[in-house]
């Protein structure tokens, strides 16, 4: 949350000496001190990090049998993720259906959270003029973290479910007959989900840009002609763009790991590739999970990497 | 290019709350002249400028740009246009495309478009750099392309919010030059806000010096210099000594104030003494304390001064020919 209200500050500062923060900073600090102060949060990514990862990928490379596993340098796991996916073409395998069905997810919630984001992020930048007011909003956005993740998921079924807020709502209206079936446990309450979860996400960088905008270029649009929608499209997006990028790094990251929200909301039938790794651990194959979860991370980053194709970050940051 | 207009200002007003930032000025420039804007911070001169452009509301009062109100017109409709104090070119586009801005706003096609920059560009001498981004420029060239982008509007009035005052001293002698060349060459009107009195006087046709929301004298700036009619205006200008004489307020130039020995003068109308010298190069400026108590002051010639020197503390009397004295109203 300090996050949120931080991004604010600064932006704010930002705005006001129109000279980036960084610039500061780096003009402190010699010598040892500097590595001291980052020492401890290098150790913590160090040992919690990186050492995890570096063993995920070497056990992906393992052999295991049903109850135990073998160091070994195979390529066996690797082949087993993708068993029949040549060979069934044009039919997708199963491996092929579940990146598919995450990939979806993925893209709809992107959607989703970027446009209701950006939304949120131009109203609270352009429309909210004091550091307070936007503080509290911010605040606002926030609530739905101040509860478990579980406890969150949960309370949407009095308002989905089959007899839920929202049916009888409906039905009572007479706008439908029969109560909807697909509001929870579907596709549908899995994007709404993760729309709900992540748009914050995506406020907080949006916002961020959007506050270093100087509102004399908005004004030097309109009086070059510029309709509001001219405007938007091609000042004020365009120059929202770092903050664009890190929210979707941010989304996309997020929910293509996610297998919590989805295994709730779709019911535990919709399949995720989280999911089919944490499934592949329950039944101990780890080297199976692992390799699994290295395709995982091999196809997240690929999309960071597209995304950052799009928009020198360190140029525009 | 359009023709010039002519900006008519009658009882306009503007409120922020409850301070009142213009108060009810009335105004009248003639299309194709310089004006310009004078005044302190806070006068109301930028919400004046801001309010013909279209970028503020009008609390009350009209404005005319050429024969129409132009009060609820959005900016690109009344025929002016602005260029911003901090420049406000898009960081994310080219020079070129920065001036061709409003053009491709129109959904001119981008060949037309940028051929059309380059003229602009040609016109402030910076079509080498239309390929550059904004921030590769200095401080100068980008003010040079936000006035090519303000033109590529082709307006009938343009309207600059303090252009110069983000510039080192040699480049703003330069850039004004500059300006007034432009303005002559394109035969509109500009409207033209500064608090520097020496920018006014360089650039303008018509200066109207501004204190609190009001205009304190609109005139050309000889009659500003030598017939200031209130208190604040000759303090505002500078190089005016205020007194009072006979009753009456009177402004004297210091530039007509003559020193002499003691004694020496018989029409002379103050003895003072010498509190300060300060050497300017081509003149020198001489503070002065007279026995009434009157802080004065008196430019000299360089070598008027120095056939006839003066320390700190030298006694002298002062005096002035009868028809440097000019009257001031009493207000302001």
């Amino acid at each position: 949350m300090s996050d949120a209200v931080e991004a604010i500050a600064e932006a704010r500062e930002t705005r006001a000496s129109g000279r980036a923060p960084r610039r500061r900073a780096r003009r402190e600090g010699h010598g040892a001190a500097p590595y001291l102060q980052a020492a401890p949060m290098a150790l913590v990514f160090l040992i919690f990090f990186v050492l995890p990862l570096a063993a995920t990928i070497v056990v992906s490379f393992w052999q295991y049998t049903q109850y135990s596993i073998e160091p070994a340098f195979t390529f066996q796991n690797y082949g087993d993720v993708f068993y029949g996916c040549l060979r069934d073409l044009p039919d997708l395998c199963t491996t092929f259906v579940t990146y598919l069905s995450t990939l979806k997810f993925c893209l709809i919630v992107w959607a989703c959270t970027l446009t209701i984001g950006f939304t949120v992020a131009y109203f609270l930048a352009f429309h909210v003029h004091t550091l307070k007011v936007q503080v509290i909003f911010f605040l606002l956005c926030t609530i739905p973290f101040w509860t478990s993740i579980v406890i969150r998921m949960i309370s949407w079924i009095p308002l989905l479910g089959r007899n839920g807020l929202v049916n009888q709502t409906l039905v009572g209206m007479g706008v439908i007959d029969t109560p909807l079936e697909g509001l929870l446990y579907s596709d549908f309450s899995v994007v709404l989900a993760l729309t709900h979860l992540y748009t914050l996400f995506m406020v907080v960088p949006i916002f961020n840009s959007l506050m270093r905008i100087d509102r004399a270029l908005i004004e030097a649009a309109r009086d070059s002609g510029a309709s509001g929608l001219q405007t938007l499209t091609a000042v004020i997006i365009p120059l929202a763009r770092p903050g664009i990028l890190i929210g979707s790094i941010f989304v996309v990251t997020v929910v293509m790991g996610d297998f919590l929200t989805i295994g709730i909301m779709g019911g535990q039938q919709i399949a995720s590739v989280g999911k089919v790794i944490q499934t592949q651990m329950q039944f101990l194959q780890f080297p199976l999970a692992a390799a699994n979860a290295v395709i995982l991370l091999a196809a997240v980053l690929a999309g960071v990497w597209a995304l950052l194709r799009l928009v020198d970050i360190r140029k525009e940051l | 290019m359009t023709k010039a207009q002519a900006v008519e200002l009658a009882a306009v007003t503007k409120r922020y709350g409850d301070a009142l930032a213009v108060d009810a000025i009335s105004l009248k420039v003639k299309a194709g002249s310089y004006c310009c804007l004078l005044g302190p911070s806070g006068c109301g001169k930028t919400s004046t400028l801001r309010m013909i452009a279209g970028h503020e509301s009008v609390t009350d009062g009209d404005i005319l740009i050429g024969h129409t109100v132009v009060n609820e017109d959005p900016p690109a409709q009344r025929g002016t246009a602005m260029m911003f104090q901090s420049y406000a070119l898009f960081p994310h586009l080219s020079v070129a495309e920065n001036v061709a801005f409003s053009l491709r706003m129109k959904g001119v096609g981008r060949d037309q478009r940028i051929s059309r920059a380059k003229e602009l560009l040609d016109l402030v001498s910076m079509a080498d750099y239309a390929d550059r981004k904004p921030n590769q420029l200095s401080g100068g060239q980008q003010q040079r392309v936000a006035l090519a982008r303000a033109l590529m509007t082709e307006p009938s009035v343009l309207l600059l919010d303090e252009p110069l005052s983000a510039l080192d001293p040699f480049l703003r002698v330069r850039m004004r030059s500059e300006l007034k060349r432009i303005q002559k060459e394109l035969g509109i009107s500009f409207i033209h806000v500064t608090h520097s009195q020496e920018e006014a006087m360089a650039l303008a046709d018509l200066v109207v010096v501004m204190n609190d929301g009001r205009i304190a004298q609109a005139g050309p700036p000889r009659e500003i210099y030598n017939a200031p009619r209130t208190p604040f205006v000759a303090r505002f200008i500078g190089g005016h000594n205020i007194i009072e004489e006979g009753g009456r307020t009177i402004t004297l130039r210091a530039d007509e104030v003559s020193l002499m020995p003691p004694g020496e003068a018989p029409e002379s109308h103050r003895a003072a003494k010498v509190s300060d010298i300060e050497y300017r190069g081509p003149d020198v400026r001489v503070s002065l304390e007279t026995e009434r108590g009157e802080e004065l002051t008196a430019v000299l010639g360089e070598r008027a001064f120095f056939d006839r020197p003066l320390d700190i503390g030298s006694a002298v009397a002062v005096g002035w020919r009868p028809e440097a004295v000019h009257e001031l109203s009493a207000e302001g």
